[in-house]
């Protein structure tokens, strides 16, 4: 990455500012992965100076700002305990401690990284994102949305729910990416299924979650007629991790895992 | 452009480019027990303590340390020499590429985590990798010193 300009801010209004003069601006966080790309910046916008590197838990939400490091949200004692602590362990996952000190919550949320193990536990928590410019909209609709203005993520907000989860991220060593990540939720018998890194990007099971939902008691049956919905309507596909047909047949135990585990 | 940081408890002023790590800013600065290794965080010898905590300086611009505390193994020589006799009784090292990375892991550790599992420790050194011992010899020593009370 080649960067010819270095400007801390001094403001958000202030970042965005200079991120919106030039197309070749861009906000750095913890620039772990700008680091691998052949990006040519021309001015890195720091924001580690406004503060946004907190998790505030208020009565309803717990409110992670994107600079936070993985590591801080990971080690949260309120993130812990929400949905079974399924984003701590997602995170504890990735890499080792040194890149989760480094990397941030942001710019793992903003990449929209189809390896991610970080936004499909997000995406069965109730997370919404609070934009700069776009203000407040689901996780959901921000994985869906073509938008490609520039903008500048603020906080993630987590829903406090009794939520029981599950997350499993299937890999073939420490340090690698996932071959496949599940995250599974029941909150008060609103389920939802997650499946990342099949390679490309996670999202929801709808018809799975719509057909678990309307289910009046979930017995081994429902779980595995879910399953096969959910298997169904993803798309697996093939890379030098793992072939399309595996990654179907590994995702396939974990969701039922999963479904097993928080209807417990 | 300037930088101000603290190493190893010593204000200094480093000139640096905006796309300058802190690993190569380091070595221009001669200290070289700050180590390369692949370049993308995935290695784990190139480990400095930033503000107390384990980073990849090879990751980390340099305009990013600009006020804040780095510690090189030199910054932690007791804990860092006491934990080499536990690797040399233990026969932990070979080529030594990778000790000031793990001590400055290891050390962090130590702070971070009070009395860690085994568990907790083979996570803790995921990212520290080392080509020559197989990590075992390495662990006994690395739990030697965890329990060393003379630190
Ligand atoms: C070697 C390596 C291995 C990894 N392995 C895994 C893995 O197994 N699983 C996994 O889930 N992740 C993995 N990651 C990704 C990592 O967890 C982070 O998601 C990644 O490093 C991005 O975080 P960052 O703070 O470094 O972002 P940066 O590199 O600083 O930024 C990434 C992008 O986000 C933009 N950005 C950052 N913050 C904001 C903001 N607040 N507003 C607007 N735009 C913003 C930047 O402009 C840039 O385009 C890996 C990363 C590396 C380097």
């Amino acid at each position: 990455m080649k960067i010819d300009h270095f400007y801390k801010a001094s403001s958000i209004e202030d970042a965005y500012e200079v991120l919106t003069k030039n197309s070749k601006n861009a906000i750095i966080a913890g620039g772990a992965w700008m680091r691998l790309s052949s990006k040519e910046i021309d001015t890195a916008i720091d924001l580690s100076e406004l503060g946004m590197d907190k998790v505030v838990v208020e009565d309803d939400f717990i409110i992670i700002g994107a600079m936070t490091t993985l590591h801080s949200v990971e080690s949260n004692q309120d993130i812990l305990q929400l949905g079974n602590g399924i984003l701590s362990q997602a995170i504890h996952k990735i890499m080792g401690i040194t890149i989760r000190n480094l990397a941030t919550i942001g710019g793992s949320v903003i990449g929209k990284y189809g390896f991610s193990d970080i936004l499909t536990p997000l995406l069965v928590l109730d997370t919404t994102l609070e934009f700069y410019r776009k203000g407040k909209i689901s996780l959901e609709e921000f994985l869906d949305s073509k938008d490609k203005e520039p903008d500048i993520l603020i906080n993630i907000l987590l829903k406090k729910q009794n939520t029981k989860g599950y997350f499993y991220k299937m890999k073939k060593n420490s340090l690698d990416f996932a071959v496949v990540n599940v995250a599974v939720s029941n909150t008060n018998g609103d389920y939802k299924i997650a499946v990342g890194a099949r390679p490309s990007i996670t999202h929801l099971a709808k018809e799975a979650m719509h057909f678990m939902n309307q289910q009046k008691v979930i017995s081994d049956v429902v779980i595995l007629e879910a399953v096969e919905i959910a298997m169904n309507e993803y798309k697996f596909g093939s890379n030098s991790r793992a072939s399309e047909e595996y990654r179907k047949q590994i995702a396939a135990v974990y969701v039922q895992r999963g479904l097993n585990e928080v209807t417990r | 452009m300037k930088i101000k940081v603290k190493v190893n408890g010593y204000h200094k002023t480093f000139d640096v480019n905006p796309d300058e790590y802190l690993l190569d800013t380091l070595r221009a600065n001669e200290y070289l027990s700050v180590k390369k290794g692949c370049d993308n965080s995935s290695c784990g010898v190139c480990t400095v303590l930033f503000d107390g905590k384990p980073v990849p300086s090879c990751s980390l611009l340099s305009m990013k340390a600009d006020g804040h505390e780095i510690t090189t193994v030199e910054g932690i020589q007791k804990d860092a020499e006491r934990l080499s006799e536990y690797f040399g009784e233990e026969g932990a090292d070979q080529c030594g590429y990778c000790n000031p990375s793990m001590a400055l892991t290891v050390f962090a550790l130590k702070k971070e985590i009070k009395d860690p599992t085994d568990e907790q420790i083979k996570d803790y050194l995921v990212g520290n990798l080392c080509r020559c011992t197989g990590y075992q010899s390495q662990h006994i020593a690395i739990k030697k010193y965890l329990g060393d009370d003379q630190l």
